[in-house]
């Protein structure tokens, strides 16, 4: 027996183990990522024959009006709830971390939107900006400003959605600053009160760039689930029957990528366009990690 | 005064935080009417037990929650055992092939999950199991989360000298993994336990697709219908929104301590 065939023996407790893992992973999710490119080439809806059409999705899906309208929207969303999300939770995670006291009840207060379905938040944020009684146009009537058509205007709609990402994941970013933050050296702050900075210029010139890592991987993180949005519009406005079921509301103005696949594979039955726009959604979502992985090092540089 | 404007704007933050809770508890306890006056009501009232069982007629709740729950366990325990058996095997051992298979679960692990989702309705489609629990608890039980995190967390936290004692004992790989491993990584357990736990309460875009029969889904498809079906009645439709919260907040708060560092530390490490 070979010296190689002995470890493969020997190791035989140790394959057993990770078994059930990868007998389950190459059947419900290797087997199908690699089934779905195989899939993006033919026309299939499921029950009758597939048909090899090459490349004729991916050129359809480059004249798709409302697939780049779905792009566009995914972006503007992103953009509107990434920014504000992350910039909040650095000023929240520099709050936190001059305190001592309460932090405790403040890390459990400010994680718990996070915990919460994407659903429940949804129904409930569709409540608060109704146009007609949503509490929220009742309290700018209230102070003498205009209600704004939430549900209705497609700007409005973007502005929802993103809101109700930035209530979702605000604390937790904080959360993960504040980590970071109090694994800073004291004498990093000490040194720079030395040399006249002040709590600012300290939090500017010492926190953010050793925070860096930090602020890496959230916008990563931000990035890629940002860009799979699809709960949040669909449960916002799934019986929009004005338009048709899962059309992203008014205008088309919350379709999101994911939720044009969901649509096209699930609604329509259309496997084959469906894969091709699962596999192009994919794609667009590595362009714009790869994008922010890139600017965000070189900014820091 | 510094103290007083600091604590001032953290209260806002937490106020953010919570009041769409708040919010959803006053809807819940009083009549759509009393909550749509202006100006709306705002604390609690007494017509919670109306608006539930309001909910309760118009779509059956208990039978989604029974689902939920049972789906939870099973996943939460199926990923504990089975994640935590590969982490200890990927932490400890050297093995042929153990760098690649890491490696092609780091790579699976970065793929977006929509990728799959046709072709994982097909096999389920093939093996009679849509409409089924089974459809939502086998897939889940492969966590490649679960196990990168497990095997980072047996490497700091189980020193090699305890193994070598066991294995000059005699004692094999499945008696360490039970009798040294499984009582030392106890809290590690109780991390991915709560986390695979909300994750399977909240996960909704795979059981929308797999559970096509109404009558058997689990609660947050119920809770979307709910939208659909009573987009007027908001105060019933909060009291189901409660109803699909409240069970996951009360258990969160009461583990949240250490959840809490256990979720935030992957990221700064």
């Amino acid at each position: 027996m070979t010296a190689r065939a002995r470890a493969l023996r020997s190791a035989w407790p140790q394959y057993l183990a990770i078994s059930p893992f990868y007998l389950l992973f190459t059947v419900f999710l290797l087997g199908p990522t690699l089934f779905s490119l195989y899939l993006a080439f033919h026309r299939w809806d499921g029950i009758g024959e597939m048909q090899y059409v090459g490349l004729d999705q991916f050129r359809f899906l480059i004249e798709d009006q409302t697939f780049w309208l779905s792009v566009r929207n995914t972006l503007i969303i992103w953009v509107l709830s990434t920014v504000p999300m992350l910039l909040l939770a650095l000023v929240l995670a520099a709050l936190l971390n001059s305190t001592k006291r309460l932090v405790g009840f403040y890390r459990v207060a400010l994680f718990i939107p996070n915990i919460t379905s994407v659903v429940a938040v949804a129904i409930v944020f569709g409540a608060l900006f109704a146009t007609n009684s949503g509490l929220v146009n009742i309290t700018l009537q209230g102070i003498g400003l205009p209600g704004v058509p939430w549900l209705t205007d497609p700007w409005a709609i973007k502005i929802v959605i993103a809101m109700l990402m930035t209530w979702q994941w605000t604390g937790y970013n904080a959360l993960i600053y504040l980590a970071g933050m109090q694994s800073i050296p004291s004498e990093l702050y000490e040194a720079a009160k030395i040399d006249g900075a002040g709590p600012v210029r300290a939090f500017f010139s010492v926190t953010v760039p050793m925070l860096r890592p930090i602020i890496l991987f959230t916008v990563v993180v931000s990035t890629i689930t940002g860009m799979q949005s699809f709960t949040e519009p669909q449960v916002l406005f799934g019986n929009n029957s004005a338009v048709n079921a899962n059309s992203g509301g008014p205008g088309q103005a919350g379709l999101t990528m994911v939720l044009y696949f969901y649509r096209t594979a699930f609604g329509q039955n259309d496997y084959g366009y469906g894969a091709a726009i699962a596999w192009a959604v994919f794609l667009i979502v590595m362009v714009f990690t790869i994008l922010n992985w890139r600017l965000v090092q070189r900014r820091a540089d | 005064m510094r103290k007083i404007l600091l604590h001032g704007s953290l209260g806002v933050a937490v106020l953010l935080s919570l009041f769409p809770f708040y919010w959803t508890v006053v809807m819940a306890t009083n009549t759509t009417q009393d909550v749509f006056r202006n100006p709306p009501k705002l604390t609690i009232g007494p017509h919670l037990a109306d608006n539930v069982q309001k909910v309760l007629q118009s779509v059956d709740l208990i039978a989604p929650i029974v689902n939920t729950v049972l789906v939870a366990i099973a996943t939460t325990v199926l990923v504990l055992f089975f994640d935590s058996l590969a982490a200890f095997a990927f932490a400890k051992y050297d093995f042929p092939g153990r760098k690649v298979l890491f490696g092609l679960l780091l790579l699976m692990f970065m793929v977006p999950t929509q990728l799959a989702l046709i072709p994982q309705f097909v096999i389920m489609a093939e093996l009679g199991w849509v409409g089924t629990l089974k459809a939502l608890v086998v897939p889940a039980a492969a966590n490649a989360f679960g196990i990168f995190w497990m095997r980072q967390y047996i490497s700091s936290a189980v020193p090699d000298e305890m193994l070598d004692a066991a294995k000059l004992d005699g004692a094999g790989f499945f008696r360490i993994y039970r009798s040294v491993i499984l009582p030392v990584i106890r809290p590690g357990l109780a991390f991915l336990g709560i986390f695979t736990f909300i994750a399977a309460w909240n996960d909704y875009v795979w059981p929308l697709i797999v559970l096509l029969d109404p009558n058997k889904v689990t609660l947050q498809v119920a809770l979307s219908q709910l939208n659909v079906g009573l987009k007027q009645d908001y105060s019933v439709l909060m009291a189901g929104a409660l109803i699909g919260v409240l069970p996951l907040v009360v258990m969160f708060v009461l583990f949240a301590r250490n959840f809490i560092g256990d979720a935030v530390k992957g990221a700064v490490k």
